[in-house]
Order: structure tokens, then C-alpha cells, then sequence
């Protein structure tokens, strides 16, 4: 659907990253972890195209007698688009494509959750997690980043009661490298248990844990961004490698209808 | 209100369309994409991604880019083919009344004809579009596109094999684009669709390599729009055959300026993939514009442009 929405806060919550709250029609709230909406940030054509972003939470909260649904969104400031974004303010109103894409499987009852965030692909998880532990399984995040500065919102994911583990290349948070050590040790420890990997991140982090998750062979579900410019499987810019991708003989896969999310063993990776 | 209706249909290449917007190849996949959004029956017509006689796969990403006004795009032409056009796409497409154009492409003039003929036999499709004008691909019709004797030569053997409407769209990356227009109307077109996007190119400052993996990509949106305008107007002055004007049309008064400059009818291109419901309200936006105006009727202001 889309929508006109009222921006109900957006504020920055680190260098270059922002969270920003908005409103929604009440059909929004069937809104399920890993889907994601467009943005239309201003009318007029610069910037021309809306802004994919992932939904990082979503609730309704009581106004004036009205039940309001709301829904919020991370986003690092990488451009133009992203810089408007972050001066929008309190009673702003942006256009609102979505929810749209798949989404996450919440999978078996029986199997422990592993989710895998770096940085800004924190952000899909957060809803996930919630939506996880509303069941019996185990719930544990394992969150990465650059700095400090890019493990996001670890307190709400901490108020969720995950186990949480946290790496930093530069050491500044948790510990010093890659979030894959930590995870890795877990699931030595974890044995025989069924497990479940979600993940989303930059692409070199989603790589690495398809490799984990295929010598494993645990089941990885990964949440992808493109380049899209409609969000709606027309444009056909934000594809990603399917499996069975050769030069020869491609393979793509459309990110914002056929995903974001994709089993990891379903894609071609390092192409 | 009620007694005033404007008189919006218009008549192009013996097609009736209800009112003059059609959705451009290749921004509204084939049809079915949008039908949340739009009523496709409020539409004069609606454009299929450009078809082939095999499925194509399309170009390695980055695939598309905003630049300012517009974006870039090397699609590639990516699309499911005829067979699968005709089994998983024709279904949807029979239960909408309103005309569908298929739009298509060839790698050799025997293709080209060879797809007219299999379209032709296809009592769906309403008309054909013919792409002479994909920058994005080797083969996608551009080397036809960009030499009059070539365009005459595809357009010739087209129309030797259907008997249906044949529009030809026209690419902007040439020299003398009423020479082109002149080639087809001559090689037997019955309609001119004009402008596909125009090459261009972004670049990636920090990694200094081109943002495309195509290195080059098509320009679309407001951008293009005088490019386009100039066009249309120059090919309507030269050249009898009816235009479909495309070319950054946003709002209904852009599709109006189109149709002054000559057009008779208009696509919406990257407006769709803003607003999905963007051709649908470009109609009645239209609608609502004569009404303002005093206007009766969309066909008397056709080539209206005092210059």
C-alpha cells in the first residue's frame, strides 16, 4: 500500500546513524520482520527515487482516544537522499510505499535462533527478534561493526532479553574482530543442536556466514539490499545472483519481490 | 460537473484508446506488477517489458543509478521470452479491457520478423511496439536504431509479418532523429514511440570506476524531458505518422505539453516507479486540466503549439 506518514521523531542515535518513528494505516501492523518499505523523502525530483529501508520495529501507541499505529526504521547517512532524510523533523510528512518484500521465516519451534547483524543490517533483526521470542526457542544476536559507533540500539536488543555477543574490527566494543569468532564458538558449543542463522549485513560478512552455514549445513536465511528504484519487481535494477549464476548462464534473482531475504544456500556468492 | 465531460479519447494507428497514456516498456513489468495500484482499465493502453524469442537474463549489477533529475539504467533487456510471456503473462493480461502493446526486440532482422509474426498471432495484443533502440545491449536493436537503411530494412520485414499496428520506438542517440522517423514511416510504421533514454553515464568518485557495471546506462525522468519535447516536435513537423510522446513525464500538464508539441498520446516511464499510481493520475489529472481550461476535447490540442 501506500501512504502518507507523519514523522513522530528522528532523531540520531550515532555519528551518521538515525532512527527515525513514523505513522501508519492500521493494516501496517501485519507487517512481518525482514520486510521493508520505500521512502519518498520530498516531492520534487532531487532526490528522484524513493529510499529502501528495512522496518526495525512497529507497535501502536494510544493518541487523543485513537489507536495509532506506528513503525520505525534505521538509516545511515550515505548520500543525499539519507542526509534530507535526517532533517526532516517532528510533524514532517513523508510518502510510503510498503510494506513490501517477503520477509524472514520464522522457522521451527526447536532449533535455537542465531541472528547476525553488522551495522546498519542490525536493523531487520530487532522486529525478527521480537517476533522470535514471542515463541519457545532460544534467541541469541550476535552484533558487528567497524566501531562501537556502528553496533545499533544494543539496549533495546538488550530490554528483548537476547544473549548477545559483540565484536569491533577496532576493538572499541566486545571483542576485537570479526562477530563470525564468536559465533563460531557458539555453535562448536552448541553441537548437535538444530540451529537457524538470520542474517544481514554488508556482503562480505553475509559471504563468510553462507560458508559457515554451508559447512555446517545449517539453514541461513539472508536479508539483501539493492539499487532498486520501485520496490515492486518492475524495474528489475536491484537483482542479486541466484545459485545457479554463470556468465554464460545467469541467474538473478529480484531482491525487493523474490527477497530481501533468501535462503544463503540459494545464492551465488563472490560473483 | 457531470454534463461537462471532456472528450479524452483518442484515435492512433487504428487503435481507440479511452485517453492518451499509455505505461512505457520496461517500467511496468507486464502489468500484473502494478495492479494494486493502478486500475489498468483507466489507462488508453499498457506496454510490456520488451520480449524476445528466448528469455534474456539482463546485464550484471549496479544496474540502475539516480543522477540528478533521473536515473541511469542497464536492465539488459532482461525479460522471460515469448513462450513464457504467452503461458504465465497472457492470462492476467486477458482479463483487462484495455489495449495491450507488446513491445520487442530481435537480435537480427529475421528475429525481429519472426517475433512481429509470433505477436500477430496472439489476439490479446492489441498493437506492436518495436524496439529499434536499447542502449543497454550488443544486440538490442540499437545498431537498427541508429542508421536509417537498417531501420527501413527491420521495419520493412516487421511489417511484411503482421498485419497488427506497428509502432517504432525511436532512439534519441542519433544525429538527425526526423531522417530515422522518416525511414520508418516510409518502411511502413504506423506510429512513432519517441524517445527511448538517452546514454549516459555515472562515475563512482572514491573507487574512480564507473557506478554501472554496464559502464553506461539509459537516461530517464525529468532530465530528459526538453530532449524529448524537441524531438517530438521536430518529427511531428516533418512527418505524418501519429507520436507517442515519452520522456520524463511527472504530472499531467508535462503529458499535455507533449501533446502540443505534437504527440498523440503519451507513455509514463520512471513517474511509475515513484508512484506506481502515477500513469492513472496523469490521466485524470489530464481530464481535470481541460476542465480547467475550457477545453472539450484532448484532440484539438494536438500539434496546438503556436510557435
Amino acid at each position: 500500500m501506500q501512504f502518507s506518514s507523519k514523522i513522530l521523531s528522528n532523531v540520531r542515535i550515532a555519528p551518521d546513524y538515525w532512527r527515525i518513528r513514523l505513522t501508519a494505516p492500521q493494516e501496517f501492523v501485519s507487517a512481518r520482520p525482514g520486510q521493508f518499505v520505500m521512502v519518498r523523502i520530498a516531492d520534487g525530483i532531487t532526490p528522484l527515487l524513493r529510499r529502501p529501508l528495512a522496518v526495525f520495529n512497529l507497535g501502536t501507541q494510544a493518541s487523543a482516544g485513537v489507536t495509532q499505529v506506528w513503525f520505525e526504521m534505521l538509516y545511515k547517512v550515505v548520500g543525499k537522499g539519507t542526509a534530507l532524510l535526517s532533517t526532516l523533523r517532528e510533524s514532517d510528512v513523508v510518502d510510503i510505499l510498503g510494506p513490501l518484500g517477503n520477509g524472514f521465516d520464522l522457522g521451527n519451534d526447536d532449533e535455537e535462533k542465531l541472528l547476525v547483524g553488522g551495522g546498519i543490517g542490525l536493523a531487520p533483526l530487532y522486529l525478527l527478534a521480537r517476533e522470535l521470542l514471542k515463541r519457545s526457542s532460544p534467541v541469541r544476536l550476535f552484533a558487528g561493526g567497524r566501531t562501537r559507533d556502528d553496533l545499533l540500539c544494543l539496549a533495546d536488543f538488550e530490554c528483548l532479553g537476547v544473549g548477545r555477543h559483540c565484536a569491533t574490527e577496532d576493538g572499541s566494543f566486545g571483542a576485537k574482530g570479526f562477530v563470525t569468532v564468536a559465533l563460531n564458538r557458539h555453535l562448536d558449543e552448541l553441537g548437535d543442536k538444530k540451529a537457524t542463522l538470520y542474517a544481514c549485513g554488508p556482503d562480505g560478512m553475509l559471504h563468510a556466514l553462507a560458508k559457515i552455514a554451508a559447512g555446517r549445513r545449517l539453514p541461513c536465511q539472508v536479508s539483501l539490499e539493492g539499487a532498486m528504484a520501485c520496490g515492486v519487481g518492475a524495474c528489475l535494477g536491484c537483482v542479486a545472483t541466484g545459485k545457479d549464476h554463470s556468465p554464460q548462464t545467469p541467474d538473478y534473482r529480484c531482491v525487493c519481490t523474490e527477497g530481501p531475504v533468501f535462503e544463503s544456500s540459494e545464492l551465488k556468492w563472490g560473483v | 460537473m457531470a454534463d461537462k465531460k471532456v472528450q479524452m479519447s483518442v484515435a492512433l494507428a487504428g487503435l481507440s484508446l479511452r485517453n492518451p497514456v499509455m505505461t512505457a516498456s520496461g517500467t511496468f513489468g507486464y502489468g500484473q506488477e502494478f495492479s494494486e495500484y493502478v486500475d489498468l482499465e483507466r489507462l488508453g493502453a499498457f506496454i510490456t517489458k520488451g520480449l524476445s524469442l528466448r528469455p534474456r537474463p539482463g546485464n550484471p549489477t549496479p544496474r540502475i543509478v539516480e543522477t540528478p533529475g533521473g536515473m541511469l539504467n542497464a536492465i539488459g533487456l532482461q525479460n522471460v521470452g515469448i513462450d513464457a510471456f504467452i503461458e504465465k503473462k497472457l492470462p492476467f493480461i486477458r482479463t483487462v479491457n484495455t489495449p495491450c502493446i507488446a513491445n520487442f526486440f530481435g537480435d537480427t532482422v529475421e528475429e525481429y520478423a519472426e517475433m512481429a509474426q509470433r505477436l500477430d498471432e496472439i489476439p490479446e495484443i492489441a498493437a506492436l511496439e518495436m524496439n529499434i533502440s536499447c542502449p543497454n545491449v550488443k544486440h538490442g536493436g540499437i545498431v537498427f536504431g541508429t542508421d536509417p537503411a537498417s531501420a527501413a530494412a527491420v521495419v520493412a520485414a516487421c511489417r511484411k509479418a503482421t498485419g497488427k499496428p506497428l509502432i517504432v520506438k525511436l532512439s534519441p542517440n542519433v544525429t538527425d532523429i526526423v531522417s530515422m522517423a522518416k525511414a520508418c514511416a516510409d518502411a511502413g510504421a504506423d506510429a512513432l514511440s519517441m524517445i527511448n533514454t538517452l546514454i549516459g553515464m555515472a562515475i563512482d568518485l572514491n573507487k574512480r570506476r564507473p557506478v554501472l557495471a554496464n559502464i553506461t546506462g539509459g537516461l530517464s525522468g525529468p532530465a530528459i524531458k526538453p530532449v524529448a519535447l524537441r524531438m517530438v516536435w521536430a518529427v511531428s513537423s516533418a512527418v505524418k505518422l501519429p507520436i507517442i510522446g515519452i520522456g520524463g513525464i511527472m504530472t499531467a500538464t508535462d503529458a499535455i505539453e507533449f501533446i502540443l508539441a505534437g504527440a498523440t498520446a503519451v507513455q509514463v516511464g520512471t513517474a511509475s516507479f515513484i508512484t506506481p499510481g502515477a500513469a492513472q493520475q496523469i490521466a485524470e489529472g489530464m481530464e481535470a486540466w481541460m476542465l480547467a481550461q475550457g477545453e472539450a476535447d484532448i484532440r484539438n490540442l494536438i500539434g496546438a503549439l503556436r510557435t
